[in-house]
């Protein structure tokens, strides 16, 4: 097992000291490289890399959560994000699997590859796969192509609300960035949310060194974010360095394609109503971030592996999040939504 | 666009930019060994701070397009630049925030260069937000203290100073920022560097690097400027990209490692999960438990990807030890030869972040590592005035306020001085009612156990009796007919109250007229006499901080009126256990009724004697539409959070006051 985190120690000992591996050597893996002496691990304690920091950090947190929360869970949005999040999850509790379900707030308009890396994830990692769909929305008929944003409410935040109430989730993980956007600088790694589910930038905890307060009242609930600190590179980065299996659909491929305000939209499936004359173009796309397929603008690119894919991310002008229809309103939007429960 | 990249940033950036396109996979792998510098700006919106924050994220290409659209917009709108770039727009987040014009809490930015990757603490640097400082400065290696050259070592350089060497923060950077403003004078940024040295020295630090720059032109942040030919020293991002972190007492130091979880998955694995605080750990080390002390040997460190031979500080593993000891979360598993101390009195330096003051004498959560424990705070020694460093008197500390107090705890601590470590030193206080964070807290030392009897001298009154135990006194008490259901109810409220954490006591006949009242009998003075006991008593308990609950017929509205007037007002709460004489008389579970019927009991109140039922009681309960589980719920939520509905989470005001 090749050990892309390894340093090279003093003694000349090619010791595997990073937890961030590519590929892992097996349930009872032991390393087989020499022992180092405790001196020689102390000048490396300074050098710990980056990712490693970071994924020693998130870990961390998850054990936290555990150690502390009632019934907590784990959002899992099929993302990148979310895959990364899961992995660590699985490295926290080793060899144990993580204790607790993953839930999939679904709307039903996801792309079909997302369902099909779901219950692949939801089989590999030994947890218990929720899947929540509002059922006022479905009953409703509530789509992206007839409703707008009433579709991300209903399906998403309200059905979010729905799945936390039902079974009572304590504590929920999710996948977001501080680096995604200004709001999100300043939001705690354990974020309070009211009974109504509601965040209160003005009211939050302050948090020192390692220490999270899990303490609440009845009815509260915390939103914990293992990946705060981590940035979209780090993800990439991070994707590559330990093989985590990805939605195929963010890498380039041959798709078929309409175009429409602006944002170039792929046919997923029978349900995508064309327009008198629109015929669906096959074009070499990928998506940068992914979500309901008639709300996910794809990008035209020739990127079909991960350094590619990474390459194509740094040598780009314009931010993530911009494929994302529902961030264009205005600049604190998401704020907004923040506080009334969206994510 | 007024504002643009300086020619050699530009060629660092295209630089990185043509390796990415040449060969990602070399760029990658330059990139996943790259080391992480966590750091905070200390300055106020005066001193141009988000400026600088802004500079370095444009400068290290973490802009893009479309946010740089934004930003050259924004700056228009609401920019203090005129038609430049106002960087600062950049980094100020919350909406809220944007309209006054200060960022009012902490935020985290991320930017890396070729080299290192830095996550930055944004916090403002008013005195008001000084809890603002000390969270972001918690998790730094290094701190850029920014000064207006125009204005030199201010009060607010000397508070951030303060408090960055406080919480520990070991690499200091005095940004001497406006530089173009003072015409790039020699002289003055030379004597602002001598007079900062001077006060630095003074509370104890004695390296800092500084720097003169200017964050609207960019002068010394990323490139050297040709503006300062006198200065010689590094430019702020090669500093920060090149200065050695890590070399901290703990990381040096011997192993710990605070217990997070136990790793339970079947009987032939107990590992024991956390991230390793000091030192390193290998297998075949012996190591000690803490507090117990008992000694084990690792026997192996175990990861997702397989076992390592040696994990160092700052890692998140699980160990697994060679015998089956006691271990389990808030344990800390050290290096048996040279383990941390345990006590459960300190010193401590505790800096007040809630809007209610400290209570001295009240019971807080205290979470150190993975240990949570009741802590009693004493009245400070003195605070520190966070300008001039003096040391004032004070009897409690209100938000922001920084002072050195004793401390005691229900349980020992596993910890170590602040000083040697953060994460066995640094602490938080959380409200046991609330359960608001408001405290951070840094152990100075231990006291010895003779130190512990002199505690400075703390009235214990009835508020201290029950402010230790977390609770308001009350005085619940049921009056009704014999068999209404007064014992039975009041019993299961004691439970509740008791699974609560909540200390009661229970006063009914039984109790009371076998030994105390035995002289008394059941006439109607006698009765009397047996409900003014029952009072005092009552009344005893509920100085002493209890919640008493006292299940008595006491038919007379005189004697309960009369105990009520002894309580402090609204501390007597009168439950009416409202039950029909026919119903208790068709229950008669001891069998009184028929006896009284037969004339075998005199003085039987309902029978032969009368029942005053209360005129305004605080709480009524119908047993004809209750059931006693029921009626134990509502007077429960009743006396703890004065209404019977469950607490509205919605509205935090609610809470305050209440005694809950």
């Amino acid at each position: 097992m090749a050990c892309r985190g390894a340093v090279r120690l003093s003694a000349g000992a090619d010791v595997s000291i990073c937890g961030v591996h590519s590929g892992t050597s097996g349930i009872e893996g032991v390393s087989t490289t020499a022992k180092a002496t405790s001196s020689e691990a102390q000048i490396s304690a300074a050098r710990l890399t980056h990712l490693q920091r970071l994924e020693a950090e998130s870990i961390h947190i998850f054990r936290e959560v555990v150690a502390e929360a009632e019934n907590p869970v784990m959002l899992y949005s099929v993302g990148k994000d979310s895959a990364c999040m899961l992995h660590l999850a699985r490295k926290a509790f080793y060899p144990s699997p993580p204790p607790f379900p993953m839930l999939h707030v679904d709307t039903t308009w996801k792309f079909k590859a997302m369902y099909e890396m779901r219950e692949r994830m939801a089989r590999e990692s030994g947890m218990e796969l929720i899947v929540h769909q509002n059922p006022e929305a479905k009953e409703k008929g509530i789509n992206p192509f007839d409703h707008g944003p009433l579709h991300t409410d209903m399906w998403k935040t309200v059905g979010l609300k729905q799945a936390l109430d039902k079974y009572q989730f304590d504590v929920a993980f999710g996948g977001a960035r501080r680096d995604e956007e200004k709001s999100r600088a300043k939001e705690r790694i354990f974020s309070f949310r009211s009974a109504n589910h509601r965040w209160d930038p003005k009211n939050q905890r302050p948090e020192l060194w390692r220490l999270y307060n899990a303490r609440k009242a009845k009815g509260e609930s915390i939103r914990v974010f293992p990946i705060s600190n981590w940035t979209e590179l780090d993800i990439w980065q991070y994707i590559h360095l330990e093989n985590i299996p990805i939605v195929p659909l963010y890498f380039s491929e041959m798709r078929p394609t309409v175009e429409r305000d602006g944002l170039l939209l792929m046919v997923d499936d029978e349900r995508f109503p064309l327009n008198p004359g629109e015929e669906p173009v096959m074009r070499p796309i990928r998506f940068r971030t992914l979500g309901c397929y008639p709300l996910t603008g794809a990008v035209v690119s020739e990127a079909a592996t991960l350094p590619e894919v990474i390459q194509e991310m740094l040598l780009t002008t314009t931010s993530e999040r911009q494929g994302r229809a529902i961030d264009h309103d205005q600049s604190a939007s998401m704020e907004k939504k923040k506080q009334e429960g969206y994510f | 666009m007024a504002t643009t990249l300086s020619d050699a940033s530009k060629a660092s950036a295209y630089k990185a930019q043509d390796l990415i396109a040449e060969d990602i996979d070399a760029y990658l792998l330059q990139h996943q060994h790259k080391s992480l510098l966590r750091f905070i700006t200390c300055g106020s919106v005066d001193d141009g701070k988000s400026t600088l924050i802004g500079r370095l994220l444009y400068d290290s290409k973490m802009i893009f397009e479309d946010q740089l659209a934004a930003l050259e917009a924004d700056s228009k709108r609401v920019g203090t630049q005129g038609q430049e770039i106002d960087f600062a727009l950049l980094v100020d987040g919350l909406a809220a925030e944007r309209e006054q014009g200060i960022t009012i809490d902490v935020a985290y930015r991320f930017f890396s260069t070729d080299r290192r990757k830095f996550i930055v603490a944004d916090t403002p640097g008013h005195e008001q937000y000084t809890r603002n400082m000390v969270t972001g400065a918690s998790t730094a290696d290094l701190a850029v203290i920014l000064i207006d050259a125009r204005k030199g070592v201010l009060t607010q350089t000397r508070r951030h100073s303060y408090l960055a060497k406080l919480i520990g923060i070991r690499h200091l950077v005095l940004a001497i920022n406006k530089m173009d403003l003072v015409n790039y004078d020699h002289a003055a940024f030379d004597r602002i560097v001598a007079d900062y040295r001077a006060f630095a020295h003074s509370i104890g630090i004695d390296d800092f690097i500084p720097i003169p720059i200017s964050g609207l032109r960019g002068d010394n942040i990323t490139t050297r400027s040709d503006a300062t030919p006198w200065y010689t020293g590094p430019v702020l991002l090669d500093h920060l990209e090149t200065v050695e972190i890590g070399d901290d007492p703990a990381t040096t130091g011997p192993f710990r490692m605070p217990v997070q979880w136990v790793n339970r998955p079947n009987l032939d694995f107990r590992g024991f999960a956390g991230l390793i605080a000091g030192g390193s750990v290998s297998p075949g080390d012996t190591v000690r438990i803490l507090p117990s002390g008992r000694t084990s040997t690792v026997a192996r460190v175990v990861t997702f990807d397989g076992d390592l031979p040696v994990a160092v500080t700052g890692q998140s593993v699980t160990i697994t030890l060679a015998d089956e000891v006691d271990c389990s979360r808030g344990d800390v598993i050290a290096a048996a030869g040279a383990p941390p101390q345990v006590a459960d009195q300190f010193e401590t330096t505790i800096i007040w972040m809630a809007d209610d003051e400290m209570l001295p004498g009240r019971p807080y959560w205290l979470k150190l590592g993975t240990q949570m424990v009741t802590a009693v705070v004493q009245p400070p020694k003195y605070q520190v005035n966070v300008n001039t460093m003096e040391h004032l008197a004070a009897k409690t500390l209100g938000l922001n306020a920084i002072g050195i107090a004793n401390l005691s705890t229900d349980r020992p601590l596993v910890f170590e001085p602040y000083e040697t470590s953060r994460d066995l030193g640094g602490f938080i206080l959380i409200d046991k009612m609330t359960n608001a964070t408001v405290a951070a807290g840094l152990i100075n030392f231990s006291l010895r156990r003779a130190q512990n009897v002199h505690w400075q001298a703390i009235d214990i009154d009835r508020e201290a009796h029950a402010a230790q135990k977390g609770q308001r006194p009350r005085l619940l008490w049921f009056t009704g007919l014999s068999g209404s259901g007064k014992s039975t109810i009041a019993n299961l409220v004691e439970k509740r109250l008791f699974a609560l954490g909540k200390h009661s006591f229970l006063l009914d006949g039984d109790n009371v007229r076998h030994g105390l009242n035995k002289d008394l009998g059941f006439t109607d003075a006698d009765r009397v006499e047996n409900v003014r006991r029952v009072g005092e008593v009552a009344k005893l308990m509920a100085d002493a901080g209890l919640i008493v609950l006292a299940a008595f017929i006491s038919p007379f509205r005189a004697e309960r009126d009369m105990v009520r007037a002894m309580l402090p007002e609204g501390e007597f709460i009168e439950i009416f256990v409202d039950t029909p004489l026919a119903e208790a008389e068709k229950r008669d579970v001891k069998g009184l009724y028929k006896k009284a019927r037969a004339g075998q009991l005199k003085n039987f109140t309902g029978i032969d004697s009368p029942y005053e039922p209360p005129e305004n009681p605080e709480v009524v309960i119908d047993t004809t539409q209750m059931t006693p589980d029921q009626a134990a719920e509502h007077i429960v939520a009743r006396v703890l959070w004065g209404r019977s509905e469950i607490p509205d989470d919605e509205d935090p005001d609610w809470f305050k006051g209440r005694g809950i």
